[in-house]
């Protein structure tokens, strides 16, 4: 046995222990031992990262599913993708863990949250280090499990039951679509190993039907991913603890459809109008979620819409073949909106559960930790340089301004409000006269070290994440392209970027100017958004998020319970059964009249008896009375 | 000698506790039934190594060549693992309860038992017949004494139905043997096998339709179902469990042993609209449990959509699909009695089962909602637990026949969900209700029969080779059969 199982073994222990110990064992050691396990795991993924030669590793455990010629074992494979993927969930996964320790302290269901998050690492890595499509499988439907478990974590709350339903079935959805992938990729190949598959086409062996796998498969990660159409879960998710925001909904398993097509780049160059399309969905989100997060006025809100914003972009970038550029950024995205999301949890720790920006205000004396960090998280995902954000956007930009200038300019559009809402929320909670109430006002306080040190590690992360593909042009060698670039085509990815030119130019401003514009308005002129009532017009379509709840639920929850009842009550009884009853009320008619034949009457008995015995004789039937 | 001993065991020990109505009916019965799981247990491992002095053979009416035989191989040592296996959690959910030491429930469960094994070992058709007729007098007479609402005009209903149906089977069991070789004829299932395909494809279009018809209502397959969701929740809790754990697969099996192999002709005539008809059932029994009111009447809409799936699976006769169908029987068979004890563990507390008036139950038994948890898990079909293994290779099939069919059987991955979710929501999560309030903790009794069934689910998703090779072969040599 290798160390290497150790990875996925601890969570998985961390998670038996605190799940059979809940809810007897003492607090504190619950929480140190759900958090040992990511530690571990980091050190151990650090220590196979440190020492990759190059070269993928196989790791084959058993034989899981073997049916005649199909056979899928349990086995993982190490190479230079599912390494950093290893590297962001332990390492980001370590810092909400123990975040998790100051954050759910007064929780009674506190080692019942780290049983869940420990099995949530587990699932998130078999994602990540399974060697076939069917062992990702496993990974992907049990982080949608976790993600359900730990949404519903306050489950007594009715709505949040709701939204963690929400989140598992919209999830389903896309995982259908995965699973016909899967189907589709066994019907051609045989098998559902990456190795096998990528080795068949690499010799020539390309299936007609490539482009429909590459759809289904993205069908997967439209849902897991919180692209449009299926993205309405996501914001709804925010009813779990922040931690489980960070780390489910920002940094990790929201990424996991990116991470997908990534591994399966293979099956998705082959298919262009799939990319095309992957592109298309991926700007469509961008911008809608980023309309959305311009109005909204709870700061997990903001930060949930800005997520599936940001993975819009990943996708855009996905689109234009950019892989490193948009792998760049889902790690910079995991620095910075696990910040975020940690620094909303510390406000509204502080706050006493408060989440709306209004009853916010002036809060940057009270947690000076938070603050700081909290604004460098903002200056990364804007844009600005030299932050981590900045460079992996402008990536991303970068590649679409070479393949399609339309989506680049309506990405830059989609970038300027992404600048926009960030220091609107920025400037809402910490700027200004404080709104809250006078308890809430005497209750302000920076948050204990386990929360604040993660917030400070993930914000030199956020500034500095940058460096792990600085461009040529800033000093760097672009160590992540080189690192990925046995696994990708070799095209596609964009050259230098030159700051006077238009395509150079157009994002700074994009970061720069809705900056200063939401710092004038928020900062100088103290505008305070108003009432959900005075919102009207425009904004409040967008405020409502376009009403898109409201019209999947008449376009397809209201028509499955209006023919669930239908069925059930008027098809059911009045057409099946009543045809059954009906069967039956003829045979008992028919048994009336036959009645008669059994009369009683010896004599017509024995009548019927040589009757009976001529006719069979006659047919010559011997063998019926054998 | 070890399958007559298996086969006869429980039905000695059942006529026992019927007449002599011995005090400790209980414990008798639970040991009983866990020495019958051992000796189940040492069969098929002697089967899993081949050993060929298993088979028995008796002359039962030699004058029509009619025997008494049995026999294991991988395909019905799947169902006799299955029987002797959850009889012991049937007979154990009734701990402390009034129906334990009740001799007379426990005899007609362990009269059940020997009817189920009976109709799995048999190698003779009428033999399969006698028991396939037998078993509906002890769950009768379970469901219509011990049950719920309206029980006797349910129970009625589907004796009557099942009757019917296998009036055809009976009928079309004649009609195949009549033309079997030799002076006297033989009943022996493979004799039967072998004269029927060579029949005319006239002969065989009319017989798949009586033997389908039979085994279609006792599974049930939409449009014969209509017995199914009033018998399923008004039986007492180990009726429901003894139907839709073991007795549904008396069809299923059938389908397997007797429509596939014999009517292959039959086949390319009704095999795509018996597997419409089977897809049908999928939706329509998942769409009704999306809005039902009774916790129990909602799982068993769910068992009539999943066994839709395993009919069509194995109507596309491909070694995946009949593999599939194999493993879900098992895997459908703990995850249905574990969610029917669930449910009779809320209703003794409570005396309800209707969803609205549940709620909280998390907050006081933490125990129950994760058994309940995982039991639904398995039921959606979850990776690691034992439902999606058979879900995945049943899906496939059906998907390699025809896509689109596919597909629309794959909606039940969604549609599982979501009326599954509302179930634990509505009676584990939310708040506390007035009536479960004061809801109790598991006993230990109770635990020892949940939480052994929480861990074969697991255990069946992790390590599905254990079962899937034990059955392979068998399985390889009918679809070599069909091909």
């Amino acid at each position: 046995m290798s160390l290497f199982y150790l990875i996925p073994l601890l969570p998985f222990i961390g998670f038996a222990i605190n799940g059979l110990a809940f809810p007897k064992l003492n607090k504190q050691v619950a929480g140190i031992i759900g958090t040992i396990p990511p530690v571990v795991a980091f050190a151990l993924s650090l220590q196979l990262f440190l020492n990759f030669d190059g070269q993928a590793q196989l790791y084959t455990l058993a034989e899981w599913i073997k049916v005649g010629e199909l056979s899928i074992p349990f086995a993982f494979q190490v190479d230079q993708l599912s390494l950093l993927m290893l590297l962001i969930i332990t390492g980001v996964g370590t810092l909400i863990h123990i975040y998790s320790m100051g954050y759910m302290a007064h929780d009674a269901g506190l080692g019942k949250f780290f049983a869940f998050l420990n099995l949530f690492i587990f699932f998130m890595l078999i994602l990540v280090l399974g060697a076939n499509f069917t062992v990702l499988f496993i990974g992907w439907e049990g982080v949608g499990l976790c993600s359900y478990l730990l949404i519903g974590f306050w489950n007594q709350k009715n709505s949040y039951g709701d939204a963690a339903r929400k989140a598992f079935i919209m999830n389903r959805i896309g995982d259908l679509g995965f699973l016909v992938g899967i189907f589709l990729l066994i019907q051609d190949f045989g098998t559902t190993d990456y190795t096998q598959i990528f080795a068949s086409i690499n010799e020539g062996n390309v299936p007609e039907n490539v482009g429909l796998i590459a759809f289904c498969l993205f069908i997967g990660a439209m849902g897991k991913s919180a692209q449009i159409p299926l993205f309405t879960w996501l914001p709804d998710a925010m009813a779990g603890p922040t931690p489980v925001s960070a780390l489910i909904h920002a940094a990790t398993m929201v990424t996991a459809g990116i991470y997908m097509v990534i591994r399966a780049n293979v099956l998705f160059e082959l298919s262009p109008e799939v990319l095309h399309f992957v592109g298309w969905i991926g700007l469509a989100t961008a911008l809608l979620g980023a309309a959305i997060g311009l109005f909204q006025n709870d700061i997990k809100k903001v930060l949930a819409y800005s997520t599936v914003s940001q993975l819009g972009y990943m996708f855009m970038g996905l689109g234009a073949s950019a892989y490193t550029a948009s792998f760049f950024h889902v790690m910079t995205h995991a620095f910075f909106k696990a910040l975020l999301f940690l620094g909303a949890g510390s406000v509204i720790h502080a706050m006493s559960d408060e989440q709306d920006i209004r009853k916010m205000g002036g809060l940057k004396s009270h947690l000076p930790i938070t603050y700081i960090t909290f604004l460098l998280g903002t200056i990364a995902i804007a844009g600005i340089p030299p932050f981590a954000g900045f460079f992996s956007k402008d990536e991303i930009l970068a590649s679409l301004y070479h393949h399609d200038p339309i989506m680049w300019s309506l990405a830059i559009v989609g970038s300027a409000l992404t600048s926009f809402y960030m220091f609107r929320v920025f400037i809402l909670t910490f700027f200004g006269e404080f709104r809250g109430s006078q308890k809430q006002a005497d209750h302000l306080h920076e948050s204990p070290w386990t929360m604040t040190l993660p917030l400070i590690i993930l914000a030199i992360f956020s500034v500095g994440g940058g460096i792990i593909n600085l461009p040529h042009f800033a000093g760097g060698n672009e160590f992540l392209a080189h690192w990925l670039a046995p696994l990708l085509p070799a095209a596609g990815e964009a050259s230098e970027v030159n700051f006077l030119s238009l395509e150079g130019g157009a994002p700074l401003l994009a970061a720069f100017l809705p900056a200063a514009l939401a710092i004038y308005l928020f900062g100088m002129k103290k505008s305070v958004p108003g009432s959900d009532e005075s919102v009207t017009g425009i904004q409040k379509v967008i405020y409502h998020k376009f009403y898109i709840d409201e019209l999947y639920d008449i376009l397809i929850v209201r028509p499955i319970t209006i023919l669930s009842n239908f069925l059930h009550q008027i098809f059911e009884f009045l057409v099946l059964d009543l045809i059954v009853e009906g069967v039956g009320k003829i045979v008992q008619y028919a048994s009336t009249e036959f009645r008669r034949l059994q009369s009683g009457n010896v004599g017509y008995y024995i009548f019927m008896i040589v009757v009976s015995v001529t006719v069979i004789l006659f047919l010559g039937l011997k063998t019926w009375i054998l | 000698m070890y399958l007559l001993f298996i086969l006869l065991f429980p039905l000695a020990l059942g006529s026992f506790l019927l007449l002599a109505k011995p005090k400790n009916a209980f414990v008798i019965s639970l040991a009983g039934s866990l020495i019958e799981a051992i000796a189940v247990g040492y069969i098929l491992f002697q089967s899993s190594q081949g050993n060929p002095t298993l088979a028995v053979s008796y002359p039962w009416i030699p004058e029509a060549g009619l025997s008494f035989s049995l026999g294991v191989d991988g395909i019905n040592g799947i169902l006799i693992g299955l029987t002797g296996l959850l009889i012991p959690f049937i007979v154990g959910s009734t701990a402390n309860t009034d129906k334990a030491d009740n001799p007379i429930y426990q005899g007609l469960i362990l009269a059940m038992q020997t009817a189920l094994l009976g109709s799995f070992l048999a190698k003779d058709a009428f033999l399969f017949y006698f028991f396939f007729e037998a078993s509906l007098l002890p769950i009768y007479f379970l469901s219509a004494q011990f049950g719920g609402e309206n029980r006797i005009a349910i129970t009625f209903k589907f004796f009557v139905y099942t009757l019917f149906g296998s009036l055809f089977l009976l009928i079309g069991l004649i009609y195949v043997y009549l033309r079997t070789p030799g002076t006297i004829g033989s009943s022996d299932i493979d004799v039967l096998v072998e004269t029927a395909r060579s029949l005319p494809a006239a002969s065989q279009n009319y017989l798949f339709l009586a033997f389908f018809i039979a085994f279609a209502i006792k599974m049930p397959i939409f449009p014969f179902h209509t017995w199914q969701p009033d018998t399923y929740t008004t039986s007492p809790a180990q009726g429901s469990m003894l139907l839709g754990g073991i007795m549904l697969k008396m069809g299923t099996y059938g389908v397997i042993r007797f429509v596939l192999p014999m009517f292959p002709l039959g086949m390319i005539t009704w095999g795509s609209t018996v597997m419409i008809l089977s897809v049908i059932g999928i939706l329509y029994g998942s769409i009704i449990a999306i809005q039902q009111k009774d916790a129990k009447r909602l799982i068993a809409y769910s068992s009539f959509a999943h066994v839709g799936l395993m009919s069509a699976g194995i109507l596309t006769g491909s070694l995946a699909g009949i593999q599939g169908a194999l493993y879900q029987m098992l895997s459908h068979g703990i995850n249905i009695v574990g969610l029917f004890f669930v449910i009779e563990i809320i209703e003794r507390r409570t005396k309800t089962r209707e969803l609205a008036q549940l709620g909280g139950i998390t907050q006081a038994s933490f125990v129950l909602s994760v058994a309940f948890v995982v039991l639904s898990l398995g039921s959606v079909a979850l990776p690691l637990t034992n439902g999606f293994i058979g879900e995945f290779l049943l899906l496939k099939s059906v998907f390699d026949q025809e896509m689109w069919i596919g597909i629309i059987a794959g909606i039940t991955i969604i549609l599982g969900a979501v009326y599954t979710l509302r179930l634990i929501q509505k009676s584990m999560f939310g708040n506390v209700s007035r009536i479960t309030k004061e809801f109790e903790d598991l006993t230990s009794a109770e635990k020892l029969v949940l939480v052994p069934l929480v861990v074969l689910v697991l255990l069946g998703g992790i390590f599905p080779q254990a079962i899937l090779a034990y059955s392979a072969e068998s399985v390889e040599k009918l679809t070599q059969l069909l091909n």
